[in-house]
């Protein structure tokens, strides 16, 4: 059977690179007790997929995994008549010994650390391809760590930035220069207006190269909270048209003749799709978790 | 959430920022207002050495389980956070609480190599921590040494406040116990180190002073505050079955050197031999139960998701129990998908059986280690293991299935000669002809016999009795390796056989640490303040720096390293008591020079002085 897990990476956590986060399911997993099927041969490893690798640095609120089981078993139940008393077991350790999605999900949870949460557990239909061959696009969010971007009328620079007929992109790998137009694989892009800690209100100094520079999206205090204007963003995913979303800020930066470090944004990736089109058809973009026949929550 | 101690910028300028962030599993956060004590625990080496280690791991569980401290731990940051958090003027942090480790009550470091002392400064200067003991204020931590190396503390005793002599389980809650009573009392730094010295197994070097002969070598040793003790005795554990065990050990989110379930089957050796310092000092042998071992590998698997377990002792192959523990994590594990990685055991055909059940025979490799290239010299460290024993065991494996084989030995052991040397070659290439003999033509995987000799340097160690024995020069230990070289080019099948050998610059100054006196500290000093650190890596270790910090600091080298040295010299570390006597010691001394052998504990007890705490082997 197979199950799919959306999960959500932030705080600390983005530090975490991919492999890293391989390797902390795998364990978690097993902390869970969750009967995954193993490949065969002498070093058997978990049937395991994750969809699209996320990068050092950025958060996500749409990370997706699916794995193969062989039973809802929980592995750990019979385990636990075997370990004797003083051991003070958790209470959290008297579980059912079968699980359902639901409790599957819980019990996954229990074995996260902060700043990794399991959002849902389902169970996938046989036919439906894995996570990572299934991906197609990903939406992602960009904000401001302290202040805002300082670019003048933001809403309208991405408008105008994205009305551009193409968006030439010259990406430079160790062994090739290769010329993207980026206008290709961004599906969308907007801004919205978000919440942020109020206490970084100060704007940030830019090299600036524009001629006015009215900072028209400093972020305004309500209260105790305020308000800064994002980037939004949905962008091709797949292994073919991968764009990273900063490619695509880089050029609005160079767009609105701003300098801007990369450390002085935070990048989330919102969701992560798949593609129910036709090859031809407009793309129908709908979450990974859509795939699923039985969610449970 | 949590906030981290380092900005983002400097997170994502730096190798494997999991490094510093914590937050790992099993990791403990406690809220600092219900905790009367802050202890802060220190590997002076990078995150995934410092992680590996299974000392640090008890000790976290131990405090961590009484509700009023908080233990938190902290590495080396690695080179490149080194110098950022000196440029930015970033105080070393907790991994934890992501506070600076300054504000803490208590900062232990464990000590598990003499390479690692110029960190033990990178630490304390990171921590804005004076590095001498005697300039630090009375807000500062209280710093404490533990582990191996604290056997002979003297070359960093300035560094450090007070050192805590054998094994932690028993007396920390004492010491705190104390520290907490002491402040209540509003009582000086002063005045808990005076009565931390009358804790069994605490030894405050500032209480003490050496006094020198015109030669160098020892007089006597001055107390300074009439009631600290004249000897220390280590501590140990009595009941190693019935004592606390990290059931919760912390998963690191990176890989490291040790990522797995760690059971320690039993601590101490029964072997003895001449060489080895750990054989000595955590004498008797106390074995754990293997009932309770079984119930600690299943309830730490659970705990911490690992995919693989491994053993854990000086010579696991004398555990009494060890078929029966086996047996149990072979089936177990199997059901599980768990590797199991075998420890180095002394190769028969029990233990061929248990490798050929856990390992692809085609890919693993045996492990010999016969320390020595002749039967004569073997006799002299007391190395037990026999040409027969060797060449029947790798006969028995050829036939099994395995073509590789790696060999282990020392040069520069007390006596050795050329023909000890030549040894070397002799037995790598017995061992090839041993494969050709056993296996047939037609069933030879690439029809090759893989063997690699390896050789270290010989260090002699305090609390052995080759403390007394000289140590070669580097180019004594350079020609020897040279000559191992030829010897085994000479061989028959050296075709079959690869040799590797140690750095020698490295070996001269392990030297110089495990049997130096207080007078080192300053060469150590003054080679951190030129820029060493991380001399364990050869990519940092810089020999002419620190030639030049012995020499400008008036230190001879050989003093501490080729010097001969006479039945009743008195050692920098004959102050502390590690359970075995002096006398014994130099009894094995005196029997290796005559080459001749002393049974192991379980044969015929030798009365080395470990039976006095009445537990383990010495009672069976
Ligand atoms: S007293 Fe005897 S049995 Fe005990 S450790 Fe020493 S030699 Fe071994």
């Amino acid at each position: 059977m197979k199950i799919r897990i959306k999960f959500a990476k932030y705080g600390t956590m983005k530090f975490i690179g991919h492999l890293d986060m391989m390797r902390f399911f795998q364990k978690a997993i097993r902390r869970a007790g969750i009967d995954i099927k193993y490949s065969e041969g002498f070093s058997p490893h978990q049937i395991m997929s994750f969809a699209a690798p996320l990068g050092v640095g950025l958060e996500s609120t749409g990370e997706y995994l699916d794995i193969e089981v062989n039973s809802m078993k929980n592995l750990y139940a019979e385990d636990l008549l075997r370990v004797n008393d003083d051991l003070h077991l958790d209470s959290q350790d008297k579980r059912q010994k079968i699980m359902t999605v639901g409790e599957m999900k819980d019990g996954l949870n229990r074995a996260m650390v902060e700043g990794v949460e399991v959002i849902s557990v389902g169970v996938l239909p046989d036919t439906v391809k894995n996570a990572m061959a299934s991906v197609a696009a990903a939406s992602y969010r960009l904000h401001c760590k302290e202040g805002a971007f300082g670019i003048a009328d933001l809403e309208q620079t991405v408008r105008d930035f994205y009305a551009q007929e193409t968006i030439p992109y010259t990406k430079e790998t160790k062994k090739s220069v290769i010329e993207l137009d980026l206008k290709q694989g961004i599906y969308e892009i907007t801004t919205e207006k978000i919440e942020v800690n109020p206490k970084f209100l100060k704007p940030i100094e830019y090299v600036e190269c524009a001629e006015e520079t009215e900072l028209t999206d400093i972020p305004e205090q309500l209260e105790d909270k305020a308000m800064t204007t994002a980037i939004r963003m949905i962008v091709n995913a797949s292994s073919s048209g991968n764009i990273k979303p900063s490619m695509v800020f880089e050029k609005l930066c160079e767009f609105a003749c701003v300098e801007i470090p990369a450390s002085a944004y935070q990048v989330t990736r919102l969701e992560t799709y798949t593609d129910l089109a036709k090859e031809g058809e407009t793309h129908q973009f709908v979450p990974l978790a859509a795939c699923c026949l039985d969610t449970g929550n | 959430m949590r906030k981290l101690a380092l900005s983002d910028e400097i997170l994502m300028q730096v190798e494997k920022p999991a490094r510093y962030i914590g937050n790992e599993v099993n990791s403990v956060v406690k809220d600092k207002k219900e905790i009367a004590v802050r202890f802060v625990m220190c590997f002076p080496d990078v995150y995934e050495i410092g992680m590996s280690h299974l000392g640090i791991q008890v000790l976290y569980s131990m405090f961590n389980a009484w509700d009023d401290v908080w233990c938190e731990r902290v590495y080396s940051p690695w080179t490149d956070l080194d110098a950022l958090m000196r440029k930015h003027n970033i105080p070393l942090f907790g991994l934890e609480s992501q506070e600076p480790v300054k504000n803490a009550d208590f900062l232990g470091i464990t000590l598990q190599y003499e390479m690692c002392y110029t960190n033990i400064l990178q630490i304390l200067d990171l921590a804005q921590i004076p590095l001498l003991a005697k300039d630090r204020g009375e807000d500062m931590p209280i710093v404490i040494g533990g582990g191996p190396c604290s056997y002979n503390p003297e070359p960093i005793a300035d560094f450090f406040d007070l050192f805590y002599i054998g094994e932690g389980e028993t007396q920390y809650r004492p010491l705190l116990d104390w520290y907490l009573e002491n402040k209540k009392q509003g009582g000086s730094r002063l005045d808990f180190l005076k009565g931390a010295a009358k804790i069994p197994g605490i030894y405050v070097p500032q209480f003490y002073e050496e006094v020198y002969n015109e030669d160098g070598t020892i007089k006597e040793r001055k107390k300074l505050y009439e009631e600290a003790p004249d000897k220390i005795l280590k501590e140990i554990v009595t009941d190693v079955t019935d004592c606390i065990y990290p059931l919760k050990p912390v998963v690191p989110f990176i890989k490291v050197t040790q990522d797995r379930v760690v059971l320690e089957i039993q601590r101490g050796c029964i072997r003895g031999c001449r060489f080895c310092q750990a054989g000595q000092i955590y004498r008797p042998v106390r074995e754990r139960d293997v009932d309770k071992l079984k119930e600690y590998a299943v309830e730490m698997l659970k705990n911490t998701g690992h995919e693989e377990i491994s053993l854990s002792s000086l010579s696991s192959s004398d555990y009494s129990k060890l078929n029966e523990l086996l047996d149990f994590l072979i089936e177990d594990c199997d059901q599980k998908h768990i590797n199991i990685s075998l420890p180095s055991l002394r190769i028969d055909a029990f233990s061929l059986d248990v490798m050929s059940k856990v390992q692809d025979v085609k890919k693993s490799s045996l492990t010999f280690a016969p320390e020595a290239g002749s039967q004569r010299l073997r006799d002299v460290i007391n190395k037990g293991l026999t040409e027969e024993v060797i060449l029947k065991g790798a006969a028995l494996a050829f036939e099994g299935g395995w073509t590789r084989v790696k060999l282990y030995f020392m040069l520069g052991l007390p006596t050795e000669t050329e023909e000890d040397i030549k040894g070397i070659g002799d037995l790598s290439n017995k061992i090839a002809a041993t494969f050709f003999d056993t296996v047939p033509k037609d069933k030879r995987v690439n029809g090759k016999v893989q063997i690699v000799t390896s050789t270290s340097f010989f260090i002699p160690k305090p609390f052995t009795p080759f403390q007394w024995a000289p140590m070669c020069t580097k180019e004594q230990f350079l020609d020897k390796a040279y000559q191992t070289k030829k010897g085994i080019m000479e061989q028959l099948n050296q075709k079959s056989i690869k040799y590797n050998w140690h750095e020698a610059d490295v070996s001269v100054l392990e030297g110089v640490f495990a049997r130096g006196d207080r007078k080192v500290a300053r060469a150590i000093l003054e080679a951190y303040k030129r820029g060493c650190m991380f001399d364990s890596w050869s990519e940092y270790f810089h020999n002419d720096v620190w030639l030049s910090s012995f020499e400008d600091c008036r230190l001879d080298i050989g003093f501490y390293t080729t010097r001969e040295r006479a039945d009743d010299e008195i050692f920098p570390w004959d102050f502390l008591d590690c359970g075995v006597t002096r006398e014994f010691l130099l009894r094995e001394w005196k029997k290796a020079q005559e080459e001749t052998v002393s049974p192991n504990c379980r044969s015929q007890c030798q009365g080395c002085g470990a039976g006095r705490f009445g537990v383990g082997v010495c009672r069976e």
